[in-house]
C-alpha cells in the first residue's frame, strides 16, 4: 500500500502544532493518492503522544529509544533512513522548523531523495507533485516542480496549512525496532536554555506597541517607547530590532520570540514577515503604521495607516496624553 | 583555525517594490540594490571574530557571475584572507542541491577546520545549501546557530529553536554551522576599506576545475525547478485611516478606547 509519512514534531513531551497541520494536509493528499496516512513518532516515553496521534492516522510508526529523548539530527537521520528505505513512502512530510531545517537536507542527501523546502502549498495530480514556495521574504510566490521521480521529501512551513476537521481514523500503533547503537555521535545534545526574560512580560499586556526595522536607528526607539508609556502598554518589537541589539530578546514577537494576544497590537515600521505574523495574528485588534502600502502587515491588520512613522507616532503620543488627561 | 565561509550576493527587496519580469520566472531586478545576504554577513563576521581570537585563515567562497566580486571584496575588507568565485555558464539554473554540490567540490580543494554559511538566503530561502554541503563532505553540522565557543577539537553551539528556546549541542570538528542573524554585530566596511582590497586576486573555478560534469550542475543536476512566479494573494486588507496626523491620531484613540485596550 502506498503511504504518506508525516514526521511528528514534539519537544519536552508535547506535540507541536505543525504536526497536526502536516497530518491534515497529508490526509487530504493521501486520499487523492489512494494511500495511507501514517506518522513517524521518534522519542522516549512518548506513548501518550502516540495515543493522541491515533485518530489522525492509519498507523503510528513508533520508534522508542533513550537516545531519541531529545531531537538530534544524527539519530533522527539514522532512524528515518531505515524507516524510509524499508517502507518507501511516496511522500515524507517534515516541518520546516528548527528541527526540520536541521534534519531534512542531510536526510534527503543521504537517501538521494529529491527535497523541496519551506513549502506553503502541495498539490497532487496523479503522482505529479506541484509545490508552492515563497521567495524574497514572502514578496513573491513560486510554483515549483520536481525534476526527478519520487519518493520525495517536502518540508512544510508552520501555519501554512489549516487543521481541517475530519472523521477519526482507526490509527494503529506499530512499534518498530530502533537501529541506534551505543556508538559515539559527532553531535551531542546537551540541554535546553531559555532566552533571558525581559523586564516586562509582553505576553501579559493589553496594549502592545511593537516596532520594526522602519525605526532605522537605536536612537529612535524612545519615540515608540513614549507612545507605549502614554497608552499604559508595553513595548515589543520584530526580529531585526533584536538582531541589531536595539531591544532585548524578551521583547521579540514572532516564531523565534513570543506569541502574544493583546487586546490591541500596534505594529510600527514592521513589514509583516510571516515569522512575525505567526506571533501576533491572535491579537484582538491590529493597527499597522507603515510607509509602504504594499507591506504584508496591511493584510493582517484591521486598521492601517500608510504614513511615515516619524510624522505620525509623536502626534499620536501627544493626542493620547491630552485625551487621557481629560 | 582555518575557516571557509560560503556567501551569496542578493538583491535587497525588504523595502523595494518587487515585480515579476517578462519571463515570469524571475523578478525584475533593474533598479534593485544588491548586497551580501544578511545571514552571510553574520557568518563572515563570526569567522573573522574566531580568526582574531584563535589565528588561522578565512576563505570566502561564492557561486556567481562577476557581480559577486563586489560581495567577496566586502568580505575581504572585513578581514577575510582569500576569496574564490565559482562560475560557469553550466551552473545557471542550479537549485539548492546543485549549488551545494558545486560548493562542496570547491571546498574539497581547501584545508579547513570549520565551514560557516548563513542559515538561508534572502532571495530563494531554501535553508538547505549549508547542511547539504556538510552531508556531501561527510562532516557533522548544526543549523540556526546563535552562539558558539571553540573547545579544542569540538564546538559548544547554541541553536535557536522556537518560542525563545535554545538548544545547546556539542559538535566535533571539522564541522559546518549555519549561522542565524543576531549572533554578532557585523562590522562596518568603509569605501576606503573596499579600495584597499580592490586589487586582491579573486580565484575563479568552473566545472572542469571542480571535477564536475556539466550534467551534474545547473538544471540537469537539480532536483527542483521553478515553473513560474506569481504575487501572493492579498487578504481582505486593513481599513485605511486617512487624513492629517491629528485626525488619524484621533481615529486611533477612538479605536483603542473601543477595543478595550485603554483603561
Amino acid at each position: 500500500m502506498k503511504e504518506i509519512i508525516v514526521l511528528a514534531e514534539h519537544r519536552r513531551g508535547e506535540l507541536r502544532d505543525v504536526t497536526w497541520e502536516m497530518l491534515s494536509k497529508g490526509r487530504q493528499l493521501s486520499e487523492s493518492l489512494g494511500a495511507e496516512i501514517n506518522v513517524a513518532l521518534l522519542g522516549k516515553g512518548v506513548n501518550h503522544l502516540a495515543e493522541a496521534l491515533k485518530p489522525k492516522t492509519n498507523r503510528v510508526l513508533l520508534v522508542e529509544d533513550e537516545r531519541l529523548e531529545a531531537f538530534n539530527s544524527v539519530t533522527y537521520e539514522k532512524v528515518l533512513t531505515q524507516l524510509i528505505t524499508e517502507r518507501k513512502p511516496f511522500l515524507t512530510l517534515i516541518a520546516h522548523t528548527a528541527m526540520g531545517m536541521d534534519l531534512a537536507p542531510g536526510l534527503a542527501t543521504h537517501l538521494k531523495m529529491p527535497l523541496a523546502t519551506d513549502c506553503i502549498g502541495i498539490d497532487l495530480e496523479g503522482e505529479t507533485v506541484s509545490l508552492t514556495r515563497q521567495l524574497y521574504g514572502g514578496k513573491v510566490n513560486a510554483a515549483v516542480s520536481f525534476l526527478k521521480t519520487g519518493p520525495y521529501i517536502v518540508t512544510i512551513r508552520s501555519g501554512a496549512f489549516p487543521v481541517l476537521e475530519k472523521g477519526p481514523l482507526a490509527g494503529e500503533i506499530v512499534p518498530l525496532p530502533s537501529p541506534l547503537t551505543a556508538e559515539g555521535l559527532a553531535k551531542r545534545f546537551l540541554q535546553y536554555v531559555e532566552a533571558a526574560a525581559g523586564e516586562v512580560d509582553i505576553t501579559q499586556a493589553d496594549i502592545l506597541v511593537s516596532v520594526g526595522r522602519g525605526i532605522k536607528e537605536a536612537e529612535n526607539i524612545p519615540i515608540v517607547k513614549e507612545l507605549a508609556d502614554a497608552l499604559g502598554g508595553a513595548l515589543a518589537c520584530s526580529r531585526p530590532v533584536v538582531d541589531k541589539k536595539w531591544l532585548p530578546k524578551g521583547c521579540q514577537v514572532g516564531t523565534s520570540g513570543k506569541t502574544v494576544k493583546p487586546k490591541v497590537y500596534i505594529a510600527i515600521g514592521i513589514s509583516g514577515a510571516f515569522q512575525h505574523v505567526a506571533g501576533m495574528k491572535g491579537a484582538g485588534t491590529i493597527i499597522a503604521i507603515n510607509k509602504d502600502p504594499k507591506a504584508p502587515i496591511f493584510s493582517v491588520a484591521q486598521y492601517g495607516i500608510v504614513a511615515d512613522l516619524f510624522k505620525i507616532v509623536p502626534v499620536l503620543k501627544e493626542k493620547v496624553k491630552e485625551l487621557r488627561k481629560s | 583555525m582555518n575557516i571557509i565561509v560560503c556567501i551569496k550576493r542578493v538583491p535587497e527587496t525588504t523595502d523595494a517594490d518587487v515585480s515579476i519580469d517578462k519571463t515570469g520566472k524571475d523578478i525584475d531586478k533593474s533598479g534593485l540594490v544588491f548586497d551580501l545576504n544578511e545571514w552571510d554577513s553574520y557568518a563572515i563576521e563570526e569567522a573573522i571574530l574566531l580568526k582574531e581570537k584563535l589565528g588561522g585563515t578565512v576563505t570566502v567562497i561564492s557561486m556567481g557571475g562577476e557581480d559577486s566580486n563586489e560581495s567577496l571584496r566586502k568580505c575581504l575588507a572585513m578581514g577575510a584572507d582569500d576569496a574564490i568565485r565559482l562560475t560557469d555558464p553550466a551552473f545557471a539554473g542550479s537549485d539548492g542541491y546543485a549549488t551545494a554540490k558545486i560548493l562542496a567540490e570547491a571546498i574539497r580543494k581547501i584545508p579547513y577546520d570549520l565551514i560557516l554559511t548563513g542559515t538561508q538566503a534572502e532571495d530563494d530561502g531554501y535553508g538547505q545549501v549549508g547542511i547539504t554541503v556538510a552531508k556531501m563532505l561527510g562532516i557533522p553540522h548544526a543549523s540556526l546557530v546563535n552562539h558558539l565557543e571553540v573547545q579544542d577539537k569540538k564546538l559548544n553551539v547554541h541553536r535557536e529553536l522556537e518560542g525563545g528556546l535554545e538548544e545547546v549541542v556539542e559538535i566535533d570538528l571539522p564541522a559546518l554551522l549555519t549561522i542565524q542573524t543576531g549572533i554578532n554585530e557585523p562590522r562596518y566596511v568603509s569605501i576606503m576599506g573596499i579600495r584597499k582590497v580592490a586589487k586582491k586576486e579573486i580565484k575563479t573555478y568552473g566545472t572542469s576545475d571542480l571535477n564536475l560534469k556539466t550534467e551534474e550542475v545547473g538544471v540537469s543536476g537539480s532536483q527542483i525547478r521553478l515553473e513560474k512566479l506569481f504575487l501572493p494573494p492579498v487578504g481582505e486588507g486593513a481599513e485605511l485611516l486617512e487624513g492629517k496626523p491629528e485626525e488619524v491620531a484621533l481615529k486611533v484613540f477612538d479605536i483603542l478606547k473601543d477595543k478595550g485596550g485603554l483603561t
